[in-house]
């Protein structure tokens, strides 16, 4: 086996007394799903804040091993140097930018590239040949990942108009707009009906065959995890408790005695099946 | 004949208003970029404007005692150094004020803005003098549209290159904040600034940028009221500022084309009140709009009420 694209080691994250994340060590490989589980409060967001610079972490090391830039310690880049060295990630809660459309959603984030390709704009403005050949090949490739999602209706509407399900899509679309080396997933899968939690497992499986990155993923259905991941960590209260493939986890006494054996698996918060309604009645409409 | 004649003043007042709005709307697009960014008034904008103008008598006097005579070359000297020096101005005060204050109260940069307005009036004072600088006529003569009895309608060719070159630049503005990526980055950092550093963009320069952008235009502003006026001051800036400001209020804060549009009302407002009304209550009626805006439609003509949702 490769040296994994991500390692990360001795990660602590503490916010006055309360530490969130106590000395957890993982690691994703290119062209591999690995997935993050763990009760509700267990850290694995804070997990992530710190991989993408939201967070500067209170110890440990988030190494990336980059095919072009060499070893990145990602802890000690600042926050918008995370996305430029190839980690992109979507949250729980959507972040699109609202008022914009979804071809623009998607344009922005090839920002890094397209901003020296235009002239820092200047070039841009004037509509020079040069630059007319960077935006075409940005908007070709924003819109192969709209027709890739299933999103080509609505390319120019505004994200902020969109379902829930369809915003979800955007997300992801726009991330892999940057053309990312890690693509980090916060619960890809709340408030997806059935359905769509399938296509989303089919949609992730068939980036990392084609394109051949690394996933991390944190969620909490477990038909998704165990039917796509190849590697699952396990945390609880700030540490890992556990690693594997999905037979072994599912097999783990200490994980089954954590998580899985929980009852309230199933719940579903009241904003969330009100948001899966909605999606829903959305959907159907001729 | 009458009625040709109150037509034609009509006319005259709208030639009026339309140059001193286009001056307005140059200055409020400052202010309305800078609000949709970092949600703050740049009360500094105004004095940023006024540097621009000290900038242009300063160049322009310095021009005709070398005895450059080209007026289209001289123009062009003067508005690309006095853009030049004012973007230094605006960039150095988001730099100074403005950025270690990024996560502090919402009061703490706006008092930090009024303090550098203050700031840079006295600076001002004190290296250029109180005293108001004139300028001699750079563009002089004009066009005579209508020729009546004892009235004449006409327009200067001072006015049609304000209006010109304003309508330009706001063309060229719109282009770039729609097609271009800095504009993208600029909308993304106004809607979800951590998403947008979390895709690679560098925050603090797009602010930086949009400062530089809003003092350049400012800077053409103070250009072009010096020509205009042939006279200015240290004050200037608080004035110009505070009308600037209720354009940008009145067009809908945040929306750049609110700020054009209501640069353009605020300049007719001044100009009907004057010609019709009174000249000494213009100010009066200028900042009553601004009033009977806060009042009726906060969110300005053409801005977009900010709807929760829960």
């Amino acid at each position: 086996m490769t040296a994994p694209l991500l390692e990360v080691s001795g990660l602590t994250m503490r916010f006055g007394g309360l530490v969130a994340v106590d000395g957890v060590g993982l690691t994703a490989q290119t062209g591999a799903i690995t997935a993050l589980i763990g009760p509700n409060g267990a850290g694995k967001t804070t997990i992530f804040n710190c991989l993408t610079g939201f967070y500067r972490p209170t110890a440990g090391r988030l190494l990336l091993r980059h095919p072009d830039q060499g070893e990145i310690e990602l802890q000690r880049l600042p926050g918008y140097q995370v996305a430029r060295h190839g980690v992109v990630r979507t949250f729980q809660n959507i972040r699109l930018f609202p008022r914009m459309t979804v071809l623009e959603n998607l344009m922005v984030a090839q920002h890094v590239e397209l901003m020296p390709k235009s002239g820092f704009s200047v070039a841009g403005l004037l509509g020079l040949a040069g630059w007319r050949a960077a935006e075409n090949a940005a908007i070709d490739r924003a819109r192969f990942w709209i027709e890739r999602l299933d999103l080509t209706a609505v390319a120019d509407e505004e994200a902020g108009n969109l379902s829930y399900g369809m915003q979800r899509r955007v997300e992801i679309a726009r991330a892999m707009s940057t053309r990312p080396l890690l693509l980090c997933l916060d619960e890809p899968a709340a408030g997806l009906n059935p359905r769509e939690t399938a296509a989303l497992g089919q949609l992730l499986l068939g980036i990392r065959q084609e394109f051949g990155i690394g996933i991390l993923l944190i969620e909490h259905d477990m038909s998704l995890i165990m039917g796509i991941s190849d590697r699952i960590h396990v945390v609880e209260y700030g540490r890992k408790i556990a690693e594997g493939t999905p037979a072994e986890i599912r097999s783990d006494e200490r994980v089954i005695k954590a998580y899985l054996g929980e009852p309230e698996e199933e719940e579903m918060p009241a904003e969330v099946a009100q948001d899966l309604a909605q999606d829903l009645s959305q959907e159907t409409r001729p | 004949m009458d009625s040709a004649v109150a037509l034609g003043t009509f006319l005259q007042h709208l030639i009026n208003g339309l140059t001193l709005g286009a001056i307005y709307g140059l200055i409020a697009i400052g202010y309305t970029m800078v609000y949709g960014i970092i949600r703050m008034i740049n009360f500094a904008h105004g004095e940023i404007y006024m540097i621009g103008a000290f900038v242009g008598v300063t160049g322009f006097t310095l021009l005709s005692a070398a005895g450059v005579g080209s007026v289209a070359l001289g123009l062009l000297a003067v508005l690309v150094v006095s853009i030049l020096f004012t973007a230094a101005y605006g960039w150095t005060v988001e730099r100074v004020a403005y950025r270690p204050l990024r996560g502090a109260p919402k009061l703490a940069p706006l008092i930090s803005a009024i303090g550098m307005s203050i700031l840079l009036q006295n600076y001002v004072m004190l290296t250029q003098g109180a005293r108001p600088k004139p300028l001699q006529p750079v563009l002089v003569g004009g066009l005579t549209l209508w020729r009546g009895e004892n009235f004449d309608l006409s327009i200067s060719y001072i006015q049609l290159f304000i209006m010109l070159l304003t309508l330009v630049l706001m063309l060229g503005f719109t282009q770039l904040i729609q097609r271009t990526p800095l504009g993208r980055a600029q909308r993304a950092c106004e809607q979800d600034r951590t998403m947008a550093a979390l895709l690679g963009i560098n925050v603090d320069r797009t602010i930086s940028l949009t400062f530089v952008m809003g003092a350049s235009l400012a800077a053409v502003a103070g250009v072009l009221v010096t020509m205009y006026y042939g006279v200015i001051d240290f004050f200037i800036g608080f004035l110009a500022g505070m009308k600037a400001f209720t354009a940008a209020v009145l067009g809908g804060i945040g929306s750049l084309p609110g700020a054009m549009l209501g640069g353009v009302l605020i300049g007719l407002i001044e100009a009907f009140f004057t010609g019709y009304v009174s000249g000494a209550y213009k100010d009066v009626a200028a900042f009553s709009v601004l009033i009977l805006v806060l009042v009726l439609r906060p969110t300005g003509l053409l801005g977009r009420p900010d709807i929760e949702k829960v």
